[in-house]
């Protein structure tokens, strides 16, 4: 099971975070300061894993990004870490050709598209082109009901 | 972003800022901005509200306290409209987590969603509820979602879904099925419903539904079904069975026919999570009985061994690899014939020396694991030097599973060559490694030791080469080896003597050295440089350089040097004396009064003999080094350590002289005396000795190892206290049963018996705790089968004794070596066992009071003319089964466990290096040993509370209390509350659940033994006291 997602940047800026098991802002904040320590200072060439208070914390670097995911200590690890790849493979084809401003300035859609990858911590979806179908039907609900917002028999409803 | 500029802006703004206070002043700005804009909401667009709400998350991200404007966010769930509904979801599931109060507020508008016609609506509801769905939503909203997972008018969008948000609503209440209404409603709905007392049938009627669901042919619903799967049966697989076939259908679909959509290939790899998940939901099977299931299954696994190439591609040969690991572990549980196993080894040994480095990882740590498989040693042996080198590894990821493999590996025959290995790594370890490496090396050193001699150079090397990381423990230990045997004495001696002329040695390695001289320097004597005056020197020009505790010590020892010197040295006498009155005047009341009292003594002459007398052995015990390592953080969890203290006896027992001190052989003790008990009657026996100083003895602080009172000058004068009735012939650390094996009673040099017990005596005699019948002992001739009934204080054992054989086993002795607190009888024994035939032998338990005390039984037989075998078996006369299963609600917990209010009869213990466990297996464990969860009794999720009562003689029924607080953030701790009505039984229990915790039963997925326990009083089984069925008649009475 996955305990959290974490995206962080080489600066050490949280790009995302998403807790699938119970934690206090209190205890995030303190998760997330340990861990970017640890993760941040490893050097290249090292493996993917972790040993952090009894769980194992999977990452891997993307560019500046780092992405992490905490498991228990007795999950299969690779898998973990293809869960990781699938993700970034997703946000890729979304924003075509992805990179941290994307991130940045769409957080909101990264949630969007890890909620569809994630639920409970357990992958939900391993198929990339039902994930990048689900998310492009999201958009045009959007897309729907703001042009429904601008068109004028909604704005003489609304005045009415 | 779709045109949400004031949202960019911002985040321009904050990635604008120059430096952190910026950052904040901007933050604050924000948040000022957007509460004005909560508190007149009136003219509030929903887009606002929209926008606000994410710069809200955004804030939140970054790490500010976000407290206010939840309400909002909550809201707009119920908004009309996609957008905002969408946005409402998302940001309310990431701000608050299960335990926000607000979170109440929005169960029903997500019921609403869940149950209306709106797929898309629906979809937002499952995800929120499956990712921070607490209690509250499992009991409300369960069997809704169940609905939708097995409704055929859904769309897999929304199936997958459904299954993953039961999932999550499993894991938060396991019997959520058992709230009213549940079953009345539908029973399609029992599905999952655990509540195996009643319900047994519902059993097949859930398994099918599950089973059902696996023939799913959308992958992204059977992928989340099979997550839901591994959920249901880590927690009991009981009742799943007929899922089994399928799971191995679906692998042979997967890995062996290929037999998916394109789109669900990965990297051309059929789905491998699907694949690893059907692995480990097998797993959770104890085994697979079909044969033409297991061979199908076989078939695979060989396959997925041998058709694993590694390739260039990385992410490729990560999901390959994955899938192979997987089915490396299920190779494992499942106990394949030796052929495939050692294809597993052999595939490992490749791993660990294979340039990329997760595959290095990987390859220890499942090396670690496969040591727990009997054969799989000798081979893993062989790749010794390889892991060596991994012990070098740049990664310390990698050096911790090194380390952690070499500690489980190590044994008589490589003892020396691993130990040294580590010593030499010592040097150039990073800190943060380096008191787990000299612990280890010291653990190793003593518990696999070809000679003592050796375990002595062992250790001063480690206190020479690291000083800094060799905490008391350590030279403690050594101490307590050179007093109890006579031989290594001048050899230790010797030893430290040479340490001793380096020009810079370790404050540590002076305390050891002063010991030691003070203790036995004289057996020196002839030699050259070891007269007592050359001692005294050479150890006086290290008191200046260490720190004041070590000084007390240094002055026992010019006492004892002064004393040994033979003939009296007057000019060594002056020189001492000078020390003695030289810190009379000390601020350090320990050095004053020692500097004072050894002045005095000295003078009396005669007296100084006495009092001054060599120190008597120690009792024998279990090294407080190994249940130190445990605590050790990082590794505590699945580390071969635990693993390997339970499976092997420690040598050190052979090592230790065993003798007893007074000569005559104490009766047998076999209960665990724990570190304060024990401390406490030696403290009551020195009080009636005339001579012994009360008071500083008392006020020590009970250590839990007998040489922390050697710093105590006052414990060296006390006569040799008469450690006979403590003795104990073989060692429990403090009561963990786990410890000892029956093997562990035999010394190694004992070689009266060379017949090996099949399989692992100590994970029996664990197994039996947990539950009432099954094998206590097993060797090619013979069967011990034990079967018990428990009914108050009372129980009664049958053992059966099976000869496997056909020539009959003569000369059977069985002999119940009893604790004091348990009463046994054991009815005959026949002397003889004809052959293939069974004897049953009643033993009657009666329980006097409370004590984790195991009593053992001392089994022997002949078998031909010649060969006696025999063992010492614990018996599963433990305290939990003197425990009765007992729920209570909060009206009945609380009023007592507010009465209970502090120590002695509450107590309360942080406990460190507990196995890591989710809550779900840390309730099963509790219910497994009749502690009974109450659930949602305690607000806080991560808390448990529990209840149960004891029975013995002495006590009335006792009810007793227990609180676990887990740490979310830190798994490896967790604080422990015990409370009932007699303080020893409080404190029993306290340790007896702490054992639970942190000590790792063998066998490798089923970790907890999921024994099926009453959900509610209602549903209990007759149960043979009659007061335990009305827990209202109980608690009155206890009142």
């Amino acid at each position: 099971q996955i305990h959290f997602v974490l995206l962080v940047s080489r600066q050490g800026k949280v790009r995302l975070t998403k807790w699938y098991s119970p934690y206090t802002q209190k205890e995030r904040s303190k998760v997330i300061r340990e861990l970017s320590g640890v993760i941040l200072n490893r050097g290249p060439k090292l493996c993917n894993f972790v040993e952090w208070r009894g769980y194992k914390v999977v990452y891997k670097r993307y560019a500046s990004l780092y992405f992490c995911m905490c498991i228990d200590a007795e999950d299969n690890e690779l898998e973990v870490l293809e869960i990781i790849h699938h993700y970034v493979e997703i946000l890729d084809r979304y924003f075509g050709s992805v990179c941290e401003l994307d991130l940045i300035f769409n957080f909101h859609k990264a949630y969007y598209i890890l909620d569809e990858l994630l639920i409970a911590g357990e992958i939900q979806e391993s198929s990339k082109k039902t994930v990048a179908r689900i998310i492009s039907a999201q958009d045009q609900m959007v897309e729907a009901a703001k042009e429904e917002a601008g068109s004028i028999s909604y704005i003489i409803a609304q005045a009415s | 972003m779709s045109g949400m500029r004031g949202l960019s802006v911002f985040i321009s703004d904050i990635r604008n800022c120059q430096n952190k206070e910026a950052e904040r002043l901007r933050v604050d700005k924000e948040l000022g901005n957007i509460r004005t804009c909560f508190k007149n909401d009136k003219g509030l667009t929903p887009y606002k509200k929209k926008k606000y709400v994410w710069k809200m998350l955004y804030i939140h991200m970054l790490g500010y306290d976000v407290d206010f404007g939840h309400m909002e966010a909550v809201s707009l769930i119920s908004a009309p409209k996609y957008p905002e509904k969408q946005v409402g979801y998302i940001v309310t599931s990431c701000l608050l987590n299960e335990n926000h109060d607000f979170l109440r507020l929005a169960i029903n508008a997500v019921r609403n969603d869940i149950i209306g016609r709106n797929e898309t609506y629906q979809c937002l509801a499952l995800t929120l509820v499956g990712n921070i769905g607490g209690r509250e939503f499992a009991e409300s909203l369960a069997p809704d979602v169940q609905k939708l997972l097995i409704s055929s008018s859904c769309r897999p969008l929304v199936r997958k879904k459904a299954a993953l948000c039961l999932l999550r609503l499993f894991r938060k209440n396991p019997d959520v099925v058992n709230a009213d209404g549940w079953c009345v409603l539908n029973t399609l709905l029992f599905q999952f419903i655990d509540v195996p007392f009643i319900f047994s049938s519902s059993y097949a009627y859930r398994a099918d539904r599950m089973a059902q669901l696996l023939d799913e042919r959308d992958l992204g619903v059977l992928t989340s079904s099979m997550s839901l799967l591994v959920s249901l049966v880590s927690n009991d697989y009981e009742g799943y069975s007929s899922c089994l076939p399928k799971c191995v259908k679906i692998l042979e679909r997967l890995a062996r026919n290929q037999d998916v959509p394109q789109e669900y290939t990965y990297y051309g790899i059929p789905s491998p999570w699907l694949q690893v998940k059907t692995m480990r939901a097998l797993q959770y099977f104890p085994t697979i009985e079909d044969p033409s299931t297991r061979r199908s299954l076989f078939e695979v696994l060989q396959r997925i061994l041998m058709g694993t190439d590694v390739v260039k591609n990385v992410n490729k040969n990560n999901a390959s690899h994955a899938v192979l690991f997987e089915a490396l572990s299920l190779v494992m549980h499942l106990n394949a014939e030796k052929e495939m196993m050692s294809q597993c080894v052999a595939l490992l040994g490749k791993f660990i020396s294979v340039r990329e480095p997760n595959i290095r990882y990987l390859g220890l740590e499942n090396m670690t694991r496969m040591l727990m498989i009997t054969d799989a040693q000798d081979i893993i042996k062989k790749h010794q030097p390889q892991i060596i080198t991994s012990l070098k590894d740049p990664d310390i990821s990698i050096r911790r599973r090194a380390l952690d493999l070499l500690y489980g590996m190590c044994d008589v025959s490589n003892a020396k060559g691993i130990v040294e290995e580590l010593l030499q790594y010592l040097s150039t370890a990073e800190f943060s490694m380096r008191e787990e490496l000299s612990l280890k090396a010291a653990i190793l050193a003593e518990k696999f030791a070809p000679d003592l001699s050796w375990y002595v150079d062992v250790i001063l090397q480690l206190i020479d080469n690291a000083g800094d990381f060799v905490s008391d423990d350590i030279w403690f230990r050594v101490v307590q080896f050179v007093t109890n045997n006579e031989d290594l004495q001048p050899y230790a001696a010797s030893k430290v003597r040479e340490y001793m002329d380096k020009i810079a040695i370790h404050e540590t390695m002076v305390k050891v050295s002063a010991y030691i001289l003070g203790e036995y320097g004289h057996l020196l004597a002839r030699r050259p440089g070891c007269s007592a005056r050359e001692l005294f020197g050479i150890l006086h020009e290290k008191l200046p350089t260490v720190s004041s505790p070590t000084i007390p010590l240094l002055l026992s020892t010019y006492a004892k040097l002064l004393m040994h010197a033979q003939p009296p040295d007057i000019e060594l006498q002056k020189q001492i004396w000078n020390v003695f009155k030289k810190y009379e005047s000390s601020i350090d009341v320990e050095i004053q009064q020692r500097a004072v009292e050894y002045f005095e003594l000295s003078k009396k002459g005669a007296a100084l003999m006495d009092v001054l007398a060599e120190m008597p052995k120690f009792p024998e015990r279990q090294s407080s080094l190994i249940k130190k390592v445990e605590d050790v953080e990082d590794t505590a969890d699945q580390s071969a350590i635990k693993l390997r203290a339970q499976q092997l006896p420690s040598n050190a027992l052979v090592l230790a002289d065993p003798q007893p001190v007074n000569g005559t052989p104490p009766p047998l003790k076999v209960p665990s005396i724990s570190g304060i008990k024990l401390d406490h009657e030696s403290a009551s026996q020195t009080q009636s000795q005339p001579n012994g100083d009360l008071s500083k003895v008392q006020s020590q602080i009970p250590s839990a190892d007998l040489l922390g009172e050697m710093v105590d000058p006052l414990a060296i004068e006390a006569p040799p206290v008469d450690m006979g009735s403590h003795q104990r012939v073989y060692r429990e650390e403090d009561g963990i049963p786990d410890e000892v094996d029956g093997t562990a009673i035999v010394p190694i040099g004992d070689q009266a018996n060379k017949v090996e017990p099949i399989g692992n005596i100590t994970e029996r005699f664990n197994a039996l705790c947990l539950k009432d019948s099954g094998v206590l002992y097993e060797d090619p001739y013979i069967q011990i089968g034990v079967k018990a009934e428990w009914r108050g204080h009372h129980g009664r054992l049958v053992l059966f004794l099976g000869n496997k054989v056909t020539s009959p086993l003569t000369s059977v002795q069985a002999l119940i070596l009893p604790p004091a607190h348990l009463k046994l009888e054991l009815s005959l024994v026949p002397d003889t066992i004809p052959p293939r035939a069974q004897v049953q032998c009643p033993l009657e338990v009666m329980n006097i009071r409370p004590s984790r005390d195991v009593a053992v039984l001392d089994f022997s037989y002949k078998f031909g003319t010649s060969m006696v075998v025999s063992a010492k078996l614990r018996l599963p006369a433990v305290l939990n089964k003197f425990l009765q299963p007992l729920q209570l609600t909060s009206e009945e917990f609380f009023p007592q466990w507010r009465s209970l209010s502090g120590p002695p009869l509450k107590l309360q213990e942080v406990v460190r290096g507990v196995r890591p466990l989710s809550l779900s297996e840390m309730e099963n464990l509790f219910n497994s040993f009749r502690v009974t969860i109450c659930p949602g009794l305690d607000p806080n999720p991560n808390n448990l509370v529990a209840s149960t009562t004891f029975y013995s003689e002495n006590t009335r029924p006792m009810l007793c209390l227990a609180r676990i607080e887990t740490d979310p953030a830190d798994r490896t701790q967790l604080r422990l509350t015990v409370a009932s009505g007699d303080s020893t039984l409080t404190f029993e229990l306290k340790e007896f659940i702490k054992e639970q915790l942190i000590a790792i039963p063998m066998g490798s997925r089923a970790l907890v033994p999921a024994v099926p326990v009453p959900a509610a009083p209602l549903a209990q089984p007759p149960s043979p006291a009659v007061d335990a069925n009305d827990p209202g008649a109980m608690l009155a009475g206890l009142l």
